[in-house]
């Protein structure tokens, strides 16, 4: 039961939504267009039993442009133990794609941390704000043109001059 | 209290002020109850049963910083923090003292990146450092001892 | 200095009601700084008197950016860092981490180095449940239960120490297996904790389960139903308190879960003192997993011999080149993990704790993601509190366990 509801929804996917297909360590990841991912965790959360939501996040190929991003979702099915990975590629700089939130609600935070780390913007978010850094941060610190704002360290032969730079509080 | 019987009844005890001050202010030091990440986790238990600080006139963490007399800055602070944080050391009454506790309070410790703020000491003032990620207890109350150690021996005209 | 930014109400216009704009309800802020918020947690709330009419949490006055540091470490180095995400849960944070890594470059584990983990993953639940429970108890007031609590916990930091040479960030497991074997006395340390403990669990329950002043205070309040427990992915004993038996330690056994006899606890009332009682049913099954563990525990080296990953033994750099080769580059360079993303999660004693790791075949990680379970769980918090008075949040906000470390990263 449980080894088949995988590959009939890999079957449906494909079909469907026109979703490509791969295997990486076991774990089974369909790629598809973000027009379809609403309609695709529509899906797999009435049809197949993919209850929960685990884990969204995103990943930055950054030179690349075509596609410069992939979100990624992690969606776990209680009833069947199996796990399901989608992958949707975006292009450019600022890239749009449509929310979650309607499908699994817990995608609101997730989608936020999304917006503020890499600046992928979510269209019918209903709040979408900053979450994890202060709401007048400039830049999305996860993408990977952003520095890592690495700082020197201090060692007996540098000491005195970052010391002198070193911005002391007063009382 | 024992020191009567070889005063004598005399009800007078001559010292001074600066020592009687300091005494004082050195044994009912209430920190405030402000914890920020994995340090305070430490000095919740540099305060249970283990360790008790209360041994030291400290057993009263207080959650205003209104009633508080020593900032034990317990974690990292990040950027978003960093405000907050001041804010919270500009209500304290004087005196006020700050221990920088653990290696990421103290230099930034393990992170060097864009959201922490590498060593508390640009935001507040800081009197005693605590090395250690995270310092043991009995690292937090050493430190806390060499701030005793700093109170007493405090002038008159460096009070303000 | 840092600007303090001005929040104007107009940017929280459409998460209030109307009734905040008129001035009939009032809004206030709690945290972050608050004893009860456990760490750097802000609310803001909108007030009805003292009836909370909507909740709204803002996280982040602990973001590290622990993936960023992630993304510019070597595999091996970047473990430091998973420590100290949720510093209750380090041995968890490292076992999901060093799991990740072994699944994406296909590392094996020794049967000893399992055990151990299992072991001293275990003792770390039950470390993190103390602590756990003696600060929700010290917000329902109840100070000897935390004092209590610690005593034990000092236990189990002693055994970590014993192990790791540190109290809390040991950053013990390591890919392949473990650090170093454990220490002589390991084992009897660790049974007279497990001789020791079960009657200290029985004097937590003593002081609180029947407890009227904690009755009072945590029946029928923040009652979780099932489906909204699914719809919001809370996971964890928030999970199974209302009433999905889901632990990932049965459902996907890692670590050799699958060869030891120990029950999931659940309940169905899904309020804050049913999530209580399964914390603490919680230590005692995991008294029997780490006794189960102990018995059986094979002897065996605990590293991995694939000198790919894992650098050798001291002695031999002596006399074989080959060694000190393999040193030198594992040392230097770091391993390189084929392109492509695992994702393994383990139950963390707050829920699922998963990672994310997707490697580009350069030594460094491309990415690193954490699925931490405070996350997660903290998204249903206004959902809970809606219609609770300002009080019943002191409990909400324990009773979900959230450590704020876990939840900003």
């Amino acid at each position: 039961m449980s080894a088949n509801i995988i590959s009939s929804v890999i079957q449906a996917f494909v079909e469907r939504f026109g979703a490509q297909h791969s295997q990486f360590r076991g774990e089974d990841t369909l790629t598809l267009s973000a027009d379809h991912i609403v309609a695709a965790c529509l899906a797999l959360r009435d049809e197949f039993g993919f209850e929960l939501l685990s884990g969204q996040t995103a990943v930055d190929y950054w030179p690349e442009l075509t596609p410069r991003f992939h979100i990624v979702y992690q969606i776990y099915s209680i009833q069947h133990n199996q796990r399901v990975c989608l992958r949707v590629p975006l292009n450019g700089n600022a890239p749009t794609m449509p929310s979650l939130t309607g499908v699994y609600p817990n995608a609101n935070w997730q989608e936020r941390e999304i917006w503020d780390m890499f600046g992928v913007r979510f269209e019918g978010h209903p709040d979408l704000r900053r979450i994890l850094m202060p709401q007048d941060w400039e830049g999305h610190p996860l993408r990977k043109d952003y520095p890592l704002g690495y700082e020197e360290v201090q060692f007996s032969f540098n000491y005195d001059e970052i010391d002198r730079r070193k911005p002391y509080a007063k009382e | 209290m024992g020191i009567e019987q070889k005063l004598g009844n005399m009800g007078v005890v001559t010292m001074r002020l600066e020592d009687a001050v300091n005494w004082g202010r050195t044994n009912s030091m209430w920190p405030m109850l402000f914890g920020l990440a994995c340090c305070a986790i430490e000095m919740m238990s540099a305060q249970a049963s283990n360790y008790d600080m209360s041994r030291f006139g400290m057993e009263l963490m207080r959650a205003s910083p209104r009633q508080s007399d020593l900032m034990i800055v317990a974690g990292r602070v990040t950027r978003k923090m960093a405000p907050v944080l001041r804010r919270l050391y500009d209500q304290m009454p004087d005196p006020k003292w700050v221990i920088s506790m653990g290696d990421c309070a103290s230099c930034g410790g393990v992170f060097n990146n864009y959201a922490i703020v590498p060593g508390v000491d640009e935001v507040v003032p800081v009197d005693v450092y605590v090395a250690g990620c995270p310092p043991r207890p009995e690292a937090l109350i050493h430190g806390i001892m060499t701030l005793h150690e700093k109170v007493r021996g405090e002038k008159i005209k460096d009070w303000s | 200095m840092v600007e303090q930014t001005e929040v104007t109400l107009d940017e929280l216009r459409h998460l209030v009601s109307e009734r905040a704009l008129t001035g009939e309800t009032v809004l206030l802020n709690m945290g972050p700084q608050h004893p009860s918020t456990h760490g750097v947690l802000r609310l803001l709330l909108e007030l009805d008197g003292e009836t909370v009419v909507n909740c709204i949490p803002d996280i982040g006055f602990l973001h590290t950016g622990i993936e960023k540091n992630m993304e510019a470490k070597t595999y091996e180095k970047a473990a430091v860092m998973t420590d100290r995400l949720d510093y209750l849960n380090t041995s968890g944070n490292n076992l999901v981490y060093c799991l990740a890594i072994e699944k994406l470059v296909e590392l094996d584990v020794p049967p000893r180095a399992q055990a151990v983990r299992v072991i001293l993953a275990e003792l770390q639940r039950i470390a993190s449940h103390l602590v756990w429970l003696g600060t929700h108890a010290l917000d329902l007031a109840a100070m000897s239960v935390f004092l209590y609590c610690f005593r034990e916990r000092e236990m189990i930091m002693d055994i970590l120490e014993m192990c790791g040479g540190q109290r809390m960030m040991s950053t013990y497991f390591r890919p392949g297996g473990l650090w170093r074997d454990v220490p002589a006395e390991f084992e009897d340390a660790v049974r007279q904790f497990l001789r020791v403990f079960p009657r200290r669990v029985d004097e937590y329950e003593a002081l609180l389960t029947h407890n009227p002043l904690f009755l009072e205070r945590t029946r029928h309040i923040g009652v979780l139903s099932k489906e909204d427990a699914l719809r919001w992915g809370v996971t964890g004993p928030a999970l199974r308190a209302s009433g999905v038996p889901h632990d990932l330690r049965k459902a996907m056994p890692y670590s050799g879960y699958e060869q030891y006899d120990f029950e999931v606890p659940t309940h169905t009332e899904g309020d804050t003192y049913v999530r209580y009682l399964l914390r603490v049913e919680e230590m005692r099954q995991s008294v029997r997993i780490v006794q189960q563990a102990l018995d059986k525990l094979p002897y065996g080296p605990v590293r991995s011999n694939n000198r790919k990953f894992v650098p050798p033994p001291r002695s031999e750099l002596g006399h074989s080149m080959e060694a000190v080769i393999h040193h030198f580059k594992l040392w230097t360079e770091g391993f390189s993990a084929p392109a492509g993303g695992v994702y393994v999660a383990v139950e963390s004693p707050r829920g699922e704790l998963g990672v994310y790791l997707e490697g580009n075949g350069s030594p460094k990680p491309h990415r690193v993601y954490w699925r931490t379970p405070s996350f997660a769980n903290l998204q249903v918090l206004p959902l809970i509190a809606k219609g609770h008075l300002v009080a019943d949040l002191v409990a909400l906000i324990g009773t979900i366990d959230i450590v704020l470390g876990d939840t900003d990263r």
